[in-house]
């Protein structure tokens, strides 16, 4: 088995009595791609804050590697095989794209000649070549979050921390960002991501880890995660309320919504299951003017993780 | 790559990052000057003829205390310029950029060592700005040789390099710029509690002391002997001091307070 690029093991952390991370445990692979999910103030930023060298874990936290480096005691060498895009902009705003790339090619001690190719290269594959020349304080948010990568790649990093990459961005951003990481993981980078999008996770990420209340709830790949919690239905709504309350009484399962007029059908989603189910709507002489299947996605799983109330979830949907 | 050149590297890296800012955006340094200037015209032209009459004993000299007042303005000079090294750091320290800083390889100090040396830069400036005008107005030197001038200017930058080490750590413990140019103020009322102005002799007998061992009079006293040939004594020793104190005072600050985890 390779190496793994992080070990986490106990990590913990408080400010004062207020206790943040509580016993983390984590393995992420080389090459692979991590998300940590959690909700606001669960303690993302924390971890990805301790595990790239920003703040210290409290002196009674397990060990933690990074690329084969204790974080303990070998903190420099850390630095070293990391990049790091932490959620706020950590770009220096006076002055301009191109001078900030080159600034970090001094700071890994790349020649002049090919500092500038480096700078010139990203620049021009996040799509900044443009503004290059412009003071980043006046770059829009995706660009500033685009040349925040661009700079964390300069050193050619291979493991990267990227926390809540993606807040804040259209969704054509988005897409390119997505797009970005899929290439770095594609070069042999792990890259270790925080984000509050499911969606994200869902399309990145080889594993994932739900942090609620200080600990990993949960963890997985998203298969493995949706699989946690029992979220399939067929959903039948009526506009007839007298149609509704012929199929509560002839049907007399599933869950009724009598304010809109919709009852939800416990289902797997196959097609053998919908085929029966069809049949015995059929056979019970009910009509529903729409029927909707629902596989579980991970908003079903991390709201069961996070909220002890399941609400019902609205995406993922396939009118029929 | 051995500490020492990692450190230079890493420091010059800084300092050209923070010399950028500086000549893109010269306002706060410019502000920072005329408070010094309009001091040396204020007490030249306003105070100076009751001043030197007061100091003297005799007739109104207003050169007499042109000469007297601009040793003393030239250091006020750089305590003024290091509030804005207190003010530009903290507000750096805001920036995203130094956690990213912190995340990197890097020589660990060449952050604050880049911010020193631009600063003494700064005021290496600024002194020579505001010793053109106080030239323009009437300023001459006495006696000085090219000695006496190199020992005046390895003052000026020792006298900087001290305070501009305090200054880098009073922005670091300040959360915002208002309250880094507050915590500075003493780099500023200092001069005016020193003999910048009206020599020891002329304050209250109690005050004395006060006056005559903090770090601005043992420089003014220093800088005058070397500028104008009246005596030095013992300032010299004492202005030599007190800037290596508080340099080695300043570095120890600042840098564990950089190391410190940040908010």
């Amino acid at each position: 088995m390779p190496r793994p690029a992080i070990s986490v093991h106990g990590l913990r952390k408080s400010y004062g009595d207020r206790t943040v991370l509580d016993g983390v445990d984590l393995t992420v692979p080389e090459g692979t791609v991590f998300s940590l999910l959690g909700p606001n103030g669960a303690g993302k930023t924390t971890v990805v804050k301790i595990l790239s060298t920003l703040i210290s874990a409290d002196p009674d936290s397990g060990p933690v590697h990074i690329g084969g480096h204790d974080l303990g005691t070998e903190a420099q060498a850390i630095r070293g095989a990391i990049g790091v895009t932490g959620q706020f902009s950590a770009v220096d705003g006076l002055i301009t794209g191109t001078e900030n790339m080159l600034l970090m090619a001094d700071l890994h001690h790349l020649g002049k000649r090919e500092g500038r190719a480096v700078a010139a290269e990203l620049l021009e594959r996040f799509d900044l070549a443009d503004v290059a020349d412009k003071p980043a304080a006046t770059y829009s948010g995706g660009m500033k979050r685009r040349l925040d990568i661009a700079m964390t790649l300069v050193g050619s990093p291979r493991i990267i921390f990227l926390d809540e990459p993606t807040t804040g961005l259209d969704p054509r951003s988005r897409h390119t960002m997505w797009q970005i990481i899929r290439e770095l993981v594609t070069g042999g980078v792990t890259v270790f991501l925080t984000t509050q999008y499911l969606e994200e996770a869902d399309e990145l990420a080889d594993r994932i880890a739900v942090l609620h209340h200080g600990t990993i709830a949960a963890e997985g790949t998203a298969e493995e995660l949706k699989r946690l919690v029992p979220g399939g239905h067929v959903r039948l709504r009526f506009t007839d309320p007298a149609a509704y309350r012929a199929a509560v009484t002839a049907l007399g399962e599933g869950t009724r919504d009598d304010e809109s007029l919709s009852l939800r059908l416990p289902s797997d989603g196959s097609q053998r299951e919908l085929r029966s189910l069809l049949d015995w709507l059929d056979s019970a002489g009910v009509e529903a003017d729409e029927l909707t299947v629902h596989t579980p996605d991970l908003d079903d799983v991390f709201l069961a993780l996070t909220d002890g109330t399941r609400v019902p979830h609205q995406s993922k949907e396939t009118a029929r | 790559m051995s500490t020492f050149s990692l450190a230079v590297r890493d420091s010059s890296t800084m300092l050209r990052r923070n010399l950028l800012h500086a000549r893109r955006y010269p306002s706060l340094t410019l502000n920072l000057l005329l408070t010094p200037i309009m001091l040396l015209l204020l007490f030249v032209y306003v105070f100076g003829d009751t001043m030197s009459a007061g100091i003297g004993g005799g007739a109104p000299d207003r050169s007499a205390y042109i000469a007297y007042v601009v040793p003393g303005l030239l250091l006020m000079t750089i305590g003024s310029t290091t509030i804005g090294t207190a003010v530009s750091v903290c507000n750096d320290m805001t920036e995203g950029i130094i956690a990213r800083f912190r995340t990197m390889a890097i020589h660990r100090p060449s952050v604050l060592i880049g911010h020193v040396v631009g600063s003494v830069l700064q005021c290496v400036v600024s002194v020579v700005l505001v010793g053109a005008v106080a030239v323009a107005i009437g300023f001459r030197s006495h006696g000085a040789g090219p000695l006496e001038w190199l020992a005046a200017f390895g003052l000026l930058v020792l006298f900087a390099t001290a305070l501009t080490w305090i200054a880098v750590g009073m922005g670091l413990i300040s959360p915002n710029a208002e309250a880094a140019s507050n915590n500075a103020v003493p780099l500023i009322l200092l001069p005016l509690l020193s003999s910048a102005f009206v020599p020891l002799d002329a304050m209250p007998g109690w005050f004395r002391p006060v006056a005559e061992y903090q770090p601005f009079t043992p420089a003014i006293e220093t800088l005058r002997g070397l500028l104008l040939g009246t005596e030095i004594g013992h300032d010299g020793w004492l202005a030599l001091a007190w800037c290596l104190g508080l340099t080695v005072l300043g570095y120890f600050w600042a840098t564990s307070k950089f190391d410190a985890d940040p908010k």
